[in-house]
């Protein structure tokens, strides 16, 4: 995990995935198509919410929003599922993600600090998953889950 | 002449009149366009030999001259690249290939390379039909590419038939985008009769002319004619829904070789599409 050193206080952004802005929206537990990234600073206690541009793409979702909250310099996600690819690059680089998001952005803080959510280990969803609704989110499913190729061809 | 066979549904009998009606006729062609799951040579048996590669561009990005410009991934708009805080990583399996990255680096740090997406196989020696088809790797989605490779050995001179995938998206329309000719086959069941009009939007969008085929007639209710009818959409031929056709196809038999009555209307069918093609020019000048 990268923890950044700034003025000798160490600090680490958490980032949650969610329907709107501010720590009273409701999570969204699909990584790649939630409406905002909301980014809580526990030091400064700073909130900032992102507004996710890659929530419509037709595809390569995951990788756009991974790229997006990687530049924003986040330490720690919290969501529900995150397929292969958006994956690979939270591995690359470090980023902890925890998964079982349950309520508000705030509650989902809370759950993280409790120690209440489950540190994922590898991909959760398959590309296109959160294109379908209703989908049975959060029910824990492991590896492959339900997720429908998109098709990706011209 | 170009003439497709296709269907909105899947299972509604495309191989089956594309082998029937390529085997009905003298110097043709024929193509299995459904490169994720090419069944025509299941009936045909060729010995197949590869005659092509289907490769498509991919960047490969030098870490040292990369500067994190941003361009290229702002640009991809298949989000295959992804420009981390340190570094620019690729996703090749979402990458077409457009090579505009490689254009856009001002660094000169993206080279290009290839990724392997299927290859084009061929009947060894003369066959009759002469026989072409697209087999799409595993896992891959680059299905257009497959298709549009395979489609450059259509022969001008010669009557080539394309057995397209099913459905109404990117692989259907790069298997009838540019034919002569679109036969659609349907079966009149709601299923059929439902993504048969979804097929229809499809043609008549891409300024096609077509007839229909209703299989396993007899079976359903009488709603593809109606609408047809209404629409005034040639029915081209009716094939009944029959023990013999179906023990025949599930031996694997195109069944014009064991009943020879059906090549005749095989090939009233073949010309029928040319007098309505005719008439077509003929509106049209």
């Amino acid at each position: 995990m990268v923890i950044k050193e700034t003025g000798g206080v160490k600090r680490m952004n958490i980032c949650v995935t969610a329907s709107g802005e501010g720590l009273d929206s409701k999570v969204d537990p699909r990584f790649g198509r939630c409406s905002y990234f909301v980014i809580y600073d526990p030091e400064t206690r700073r909130v900032e919410s992102v507004s996710n541009a890659a929530a419509f793409a037709s595809g390569g979702t995951g990788i756009k929003a991974a790229e997006i909250i990687a530049n924003a310099g986040v330490d720690v996600l919290l969501t529900g599922t995150v397929g292969p690819n958006a994956f690979s690059i939270f591995s690359e680089l470090g980023i902890n993600v925890q998964v079982g998001v349950k309520g508000t952005v705030q509650e989902a803080i809370r759950q993280y600090e409790a120690g209440e959510l489950q540190s994922l280990q590898s991909p959760n969803s398959t590309p296109g998953f959160g294109m379908r609704k209703g989908n049975g989110m959060g029910k824990g499913m492991k590896g492959g889950g339900v997720g429908r190729g998109i098709d990706r061809d011209n | 002449m170009k003439i497709a066979i296709a269907s909105g549904k899947g299972g509604t009998g495309k191989t089956t009149v594309s082998l029937n009606l390529a085997l009905s006729l003298s110097d043709v062609q024929l193509f299995d366009c459904d490169v994720e799951e090419p069944n025509c040579n299941l009936f045909l048996g060729f010995d197949l030999e590869k005659v092509e590669d289907v490769v498509c561009p991919v960047p490969v990005i030098n870490q040292e001259k990369c500067s994190i410009c941003r361009q290229c991934s702002d640009f991809c708009r298949y989000n295959a690249l992804a420009a981390l805080p340190d570094r620019v990583l690729f996703f090749p399996s979402l990458c077409h290939g457009c090579g505009g990255c490689a254009v856009l680096c001002s660094e000169k740090a993206i080279q290009e390379s290839q990724r392997s997406l299927g290859v084009i196989e061929k009947a060894k020696g003369e066959s009759s039909p002469e026989f072409y088809r697209g087999l799409l790797n595993i896992g891959e989605t680059m299905t257009s590419s497959v298709i549009k490779t395979l489609k450059k050995y259509i022969d001008d001179r010669k009557t080539a038939i394309l057995d397209a995938p099913p459905g109404t998206a990117c692989p259907v329309i790069a298997s009838i985008g540019d034919v002569d000719y679109c036969v659609l086959v349907t079966e009149s069941t709601p299923f059929g009769f439902h993504d048969l009009r979804l097929a229809v939007d499809v043609v008549r969008s891409l300024k096609v002319p077509f007839g229909v085929i209703i299989n396993r007639w007899g079976l359903g209710d009488s709603r593809v004619e109606e609408y047809c009818k209404a629409e005034g959409i040639p029915i081209l031929l009716k094939i009944p829904n029959d023990l013999k056709i179906a023990e025949l196809y599930s031996r694997g038999i195109p069944f014009v070789r064991e009943m020879p009555e059906w090549n005749e209307k095989f090939l009233g069918m073949f010309e029928a599409i040319k007098l309505q093609l005719a008439d077509t020019e003929e509106a049209r000048t």
